[in-house]
């Protein structure tokens, strides 16, 4: 592998909240897979937005307004060639993930999941990727399928193929588990599924920054993200989808924007994407999330795969020496995150602890209640990484793990 | 001493935490504190008298005794279960209309409003509602006696 040229410092340089204390102490943050810190050319983006051209877009003749309009259309250009989509209109903006998920949930499940047909999900899913399903499911009379782990946090691809039958109107995977970091292999599991024709969403929340996307070779229907995670602004967040399936598609929402013409007899919506669009969009969050691709594009793909490959590396060896601890998904395919629990100790016990040293963890069920039921868990402790992580960030985890252990 | 009034063990608590200089002693304390709460009845552990957190869960049981409301209660994390035990010392033994009026501001004197934030979600708000609530109930079941 080439040698990848890039400072960890001057990344960090470029995150302003890095340099800030917690209770005293340099803050530690681990919490990226929660969300990502912003570096200042996001944070100026969006001020600058403010300042200088803050309008609505899409329907003024003024200059800002079309200024604003051209910029955050630039935006939408941006997250095509990000991800590789086809067209620009195959971008739809969100609120973010949960939002890109519920457009889908509602408008396909309108539009093409009938009584008796089934929805398939793995049992790794964010409470994101189950509960607008279950609520599809209960509005048609539809099924919910599960797709089985295994104790290490894997998906048993034959059962996912056994679970596949004449019903299943469309599947719907997270790329990145948030809770376990299983890698799990979408290509493949899309192939499986349309062998059968049958559509798959894929929920790249946890994936989006961690490892280049391109919908176009993964053949993905549906992709979903947020913007927030990827060192965006929150609020907004990208819906990749096929041309032909949104077309086929009804309106989420109604509303300005999202209409060609209306009388009170009969509304004609408008094209992709502004079909699914309705209402005023968090404009300085798109530009935000324009500005967080330049970041990503700064860096390379290369140097944040290979830095943070090697963090959970580090953080692998070095805790799996602490008595008691045990790791929680260790599948072979995993991405930036370690979760785990500690014998005796209550994730919430250790993570009040931490956060005392200034060291920034989730602890909790991540909102995947069903997988730490899988493991016999009330939660985990997660430290989850981000590029400007460090390696002396890892090993004061460790002591504050070992801090935490003689207290209790 | 006999202690009386929630307002007087308040103040006692706030004198005990006062000895602390700095956070680990604190926590420390609290950690003891949680170790020390005499463990509810396994029994009482269902559902019902289940309040849910995001972060820890706890477990609120109420009785009346002589017109005076006990409290006992247990969680599966261990500074819950501290800061539990500070809340039980403050309303257990108390007649249902000083509970409801009592204002708990000890709390943020020792420096603990954290855990008793929303946003904690640790189940510990929603228990110092429903331990309000249980004495409310009981003071409607006393008025309706007599």
């Amino acid at each position: 592998m080439s040698e990848l040229l890039v400072d960890i410092e001057s990344v960090r340089a470029q995150f302003p909240i890095l340099t800030r204390e917690v209770n005293g102490r340099p803050l530690v943050y681990l919490d990226n897979g929660a969300t990502s810190q912003k570096p200042r050319s996001v944070i100026d983006a969006v001020s600058r937005y403010y300042e200088l051209e803050n309008s609505n877009i899409h329907r003024g003749v003024h200059t800002l307004s079309q200024d604003a309009t051209a910029a955050y259309e630039d935006v939408r250009k941006k997250v095509r060639k990000f991800i590789n989509a086809k067209y620009d209109h195959e971008v739809i903006f969100t609120s973010g993930t949960t939002g890109g998920i519920n457009l889908v949930a509602s408008s396909f499940g309108a539009s093409l999941v009938r009584r008796g047909d089934e929805i398939l999900i793995t049992a790794m899913e964010h409470h994101s990727n189950i509960v607008p399903w279950q609520m599809l499911c209960e509005r048609r009379g539809a099924h919910l399928k599960v797709i089985p782990i295994s104790k290490e946090g894997e998906i048993d691809i034959e059962q996912y193929k056994k679970l596949i039958g004449p019903k299943t109107e469309l599947i719907s995977l997270v790329h990145v588990s948030n809770s376990l970091g299983t890698i799990n292999p979408i290509k493949e599991m899309i192939e499986i599924a349309h062998a059968q024709n049958i559509p798959v969403m894929i929920d790249g929340a946890q994936a989006i920054h961690h490892t280049p996307v391109d919908v176009q070779d993964l053949d993905a229907d549906f992709y979903v993200f947020s913007a927030h995670k990827m060192y965006g602004p929150t609020g907004v967040g990208v819906l990749y989808g096929k041309e032909e399936l949104l077309n086929d598609m009804a309106p989420y929402q109604g509303g300005g924007d999202m209409i060609k013409s209306v009388t009170f007899e009969k509304t004609i919506y408008n094209e992709l994407p502004h079909k699914f669009e309705a209402g005023t969009p968090n404009i300085a969050g798109g530009i935000g999330l324009g500005a967080a691709i330049d970041f990503i594009d700064s860096i390379g793909y290369d140097f944040i795969m290979q830095h943070e490959a090697e963090l959970s590396r580090f953080a692998v060896s070095q805790l799996r020496d602490i008595k008691g601890l045990r790791f929680i998904g260790t599948a072979k395919e995993r991405a930036g995150l370690v979760s785990f629990v500690l014998d005796g100790i209550h994730p919430y016990d250790t993570g009040v602890i931490l956060d005392k040293l200034g060291i920034a963890v989730r602890t909790g069920h991540h909102c995947t209640q069903p997988v730490m039921n899988f493991f016999e868990v009330p939660g985990t402790v997660r430290a989850s990484f981000a590029v400007y992580n460090t390696k002396q960030e890892i090993v004061k985890l460790v002591e504050g793990i070992d801090r935490v252990k003689r207290m209790f | 001493m006999v202690v009386t009034g929630i307002e007087e063990k308040e103040q006692e608590i706030i004198e005990e935490f006062s000895l602390f200089d700095d956070w680990m002693d604190k926590y420390e304390h609290i950690i003891g504190l949680g170790k020390e709460l005499p463990l509810i009845d396994e029994a009482l552990k269902t559902d019902d008298l289940l309040i849910k957190g995001c972060q820890s869960r706890v477990w609120l049981h109420a009785k009346l005794e002589d017109g005076k409301v006990i409290f006992t209660a247990d969680s599966d994390a261990i500074i819950t279960k501290g800061i539990i035990n500070l809340l039980i010392r403050v309303l257990s033994n108390e007649e249902p209309d000083a509970i409801i009026n009592a204002e708990m501001t000890f709390i943020d004197q020792i420096g603990l409003k954290e855990h008793l934030s929303p946003t904690r979600s640790n189940g510990l708000v929603s228990m110092v509602k429903q331990m309000k609530l249980y004495a409310l109930a009981f003071k409607t079941q006393q008025n309706n006696r007599s």
